[in-house]
């Protein structure tokens, strides 16, 4: 079983622009954005038997949808998240609260520490990996490892569209990994295709990068990812996982897609 | 000035690549590092540490390097400021006073790092919080009250940067050996001595020569070649004790060193006495200045050092005689008069002497190149073990090697 934190995208639009997806110019569609967003829920409920925990939207907060940035959680830990953006500073304490009152053990890092969640910390049973740069501080990263007693290993973030390491990276349950080489540096590629053998990764097009193919939730050998990337899904097939697209362009105005709307709780 | 700071990286650094990204940077932005410290961790979920102390040419480069790998983790180490506590008595340091090496020393005062003025080994460091500035300070110098630098937290020595010239000082190591070719090492010497000639006559800072000689000179028949690299503006500085100044005056008044005829190589008839002979005169005259401008003295080292205006100071010792008027006889005093010579030093001749030799390498800071000629062995050997380790040591003859240096430059044999 799997559990999955979301917020129901009552009050989501573009308010600010705080990534080059972001045009306050773009409107959001509410109603096509709720009904994608509850196709998606549909999907993770019926298709690939997760469980989903609710959290209370919040007006005001946008992003608020976006709950791979509210932390990272392991067990009963819970490290909050601290936004680089004072845009979603007010978030903070929502999702703080949110698990306080699950019963969960709260770490707090540095509050002069830049750390947004599961956004840019994911990896595999036996390694980590770290996105650093665009939104997360480097030095968030060891102090995280200590607390988890996990290797992180920090990825550098050269391209600003890919300002998570979830919008470019995907590890999956079978040890292969999606990914987009062009948003890391050369250290940083180097540093993956020495750890992920060739035979286990997929160098997602270009094309498809930009739809957010890594943005993927992979649950046991389902993988949930946005519409409009026929070759990640094929490559997905031929793995032996079971690929379901949902659309989400709504969400990509804001420069999200299915992984960033939901944060694995264990 | 050449800046440099040690940063400290944490985490899961080499598997990512991190560390290699960060000394890559180091070199790709023109500066240069040192790995003091590499823990690796013991298995894949511990971290590594690496502590790396990078230099650049300019604070500023220097800054531009830390802005460039500071969003990579790399962070400067937690220094803390230099601790200081006030001086109990004139001449008399706190009890855990710092004690200085000469090698290139700084002081962090107010979060700054400062260079320590004045560096020489086996002094104490007083600084000035009010205009942030410190400066070496001997024991004696040090006035009750005055800030003196304790403990080891918020010092930093520099160790020093093999120089880019490639001669016989960049070797900066005094290994001593009469097997030794000597060919190469006084060719070097006297490389540099036209070069330090040159930028003298500029008015370059940092290009004064100074020799610190004994008598053995006068004696083994050296008088001739270092008074000619006096005359050639060769020599800026000269450190003596009264025996050298004696015997060269007796030569030129007597012709004998000690009795000794020079040219005939023999005891001259109640020779012994010519030195004290000498010497009365001059202190009859009142000072070697006055004896030189008179023509009483006519040529040598002494005439030509008072001619070419060489900065000369004599110290004297407790079984001299006389002595001729100008010898400092207290020796704290001839210390301080020697030290305020040091500054604009930029290349330190020590020949035939160990007392001065030795007095004068504890002066020198390690930065200036330093030749020790004595033919006995345990000259060099004993300044480099009292820690002038960048001093060049050469086993021969004060005479040979003076005129080999003059003749390099240019004298007729």
């Amino acid at each position: 079983m799997s559990r999955l934190l979301v917020c129901p995208p009552d009050y989501f639009s573009i308010d600010y622009e705080i990534n080059p997806w972001m045009r306050r110019s773009n409107m959001v569609d509410p109603q096509a954005a709720v009904e994608q967003w509850h196709r998606l829920m549909e999907v993770l409920e019926r298709d690939v038997g997760a469980v989903l925990e609710r959290m209370t939207p919040v007006r005001g907060l946008p992003d608020l949808v976006f709950t791979a940035n509210a932390g990272v959680v392991v067990g009963h830990r819970a490290v909050p998240s601290h936004f680089r953006y004072a845009e979603r500073q007010p978030e903070e304490a929502h999702f703080e609260g949110w698990f306080r009152e699950h019963g969960y053990e709260i770490v707090m890092l540095d509050a002069d520490m830049y750390f947004e969640g599961a956004g840019d910390l994911l990896g595999f049973a036996d390694g980590w990996f770290g996105g650093y740069r665009q939104r997360s501080e480097f030095r968030a990263f060891p102090i995280l490892s200590e607390i988890f007693e996990r290797e992180i290993l920090p990825l550098e973030l050269v391209d600003g569209r890919f300002y998570h390491l979830d919008t470019c990276f995907c590890p999956l349950s079978g040890g292969e990994l999606l990914y987009y080489p062009a948003a890391f540096d050369q250290y940083a590629q180097s540093a993956i295709a020495e750890r992920i053998p060739a035979t286990h990764w997929f160098a997602v097009p270009e094309a498809e990068a930009l739809k957010f193919a890594c943005n993927a939730i992979c649950v046991g050998k389902h993988v949930v990812l946005p519409a409009g990337c026929p070759e990640t899904m094929k490559w997905l097939g031929a793995r032996g996982y079971e690929p379901h697209e949902v659309p989400l362009d709504e969400f990509m105005k804001s420069g999200g897609s299915a992984k960033c709307l939901t944060l694995a709780l264990d | 000035m050449a800046a440099q700071e040690t940063v400290v990286l944490n985490g899961h650094i080499i598997d990512s690549l991190i560390l290699a990204k960060v000394l890559d940077t180091i070199l790709m932005t023109g500066g240069t590092f040192d790995l003091e410290e590499v823990s690796i961790g013991k298995t894949r979920n511990e971290a590594s540490r690496a502590r790396i102390v990078v230099r650049a040419r300019s604070a500023k480069l220097l800054s531009d390097i830390l802005r460039a790998i500071q969003p990579h983790g790399a962070s400067v180490e937690g220094d803390s400021d230099c601790q200081y506590r006030a001086a109990p008595a004139d001449g008399v340091f706190p009890e855990d006073f710092y004690a200085t090496t000469h090698l290139p020393t700084q002081v962090r005062l107010a979060g700054q790092w400062i260079d320590v003025e004045g560096m020489e080994m086996d002094l104490g460091i007083v600084v000035d919080q009010k205009r942030s500035c410190a400066h070496a300070v001997p024991m004696a110098g040090v006035a009750r009250g005055d800030a003196v630098v304790i403990g080891r937290s918020g010092i930093r020595v520099t160790p020093l940067r093999r120089p880019e010239e490639r001669d016989v000082f960049s070797f900066m190591e005094s290994q001593v050996s009469a097997e030794r070719p000597h060919g190469h090492i006084i060719a070097d010497v006297a490389k540099r001595m036209q070069q330090l000639r040159e930028g003298h006559r500029a008015g370059k800072d940092g290009c004064k020569v100074l020799v610190a000689g004994g008598p053995a000179i006068i004696h083994a028949g050296g008088r001739d070649a270092l008074t000619w690299l006096i005359d050639e503006g060769f020599v800026h500085v000269l450190f003596c004790g009264n025996a050298l100044a004696a015997h060269d005056m007796e030569a030129d008044l007597d012709g004998t060193s000690l009795g000794y005829g020079l040219s005939a190589g023999r005891v001259v008839p109640h020779g012994h006495e010519h030195h004290l002979r000498t010497i009365n005169r001059v202190r009859g005259i009142g000072s070697i200045e006055k004896a030189v401008e008179t023509g009483v003295i006519k040529q040598g080292i002494m005439a030509s050092c008072v001619r070419r205006r060489v900065h000369v100071v004599m110290a004297g010792t407790i079984r001299d005689d006389g002595p001729l008027p100008g010898v400092i006889t207290d020796s704290v005093t001839a210390q301080a008069a020697m030290r305020a010579t040091i500054p604009g030093v930029g290349l330190a001749l020590l020949v035939a002497s160990t007392l001065h030799a030795v007095a004068t390498g504890n002066l020198l800071p390690a930065t200036i190149p330093t030749v020790c000629v004595d033919v006995n062995p345990a000259v060099p050997t004993k300044l480099a073990d009292r820690g002038s380790f960048q001093a060049v040591g050469l086993v021969m003859d004060a005479a040979s090697f003076l005129r080999d240096v003059a003749r390099e430059l240019g004298a007729h044999a």
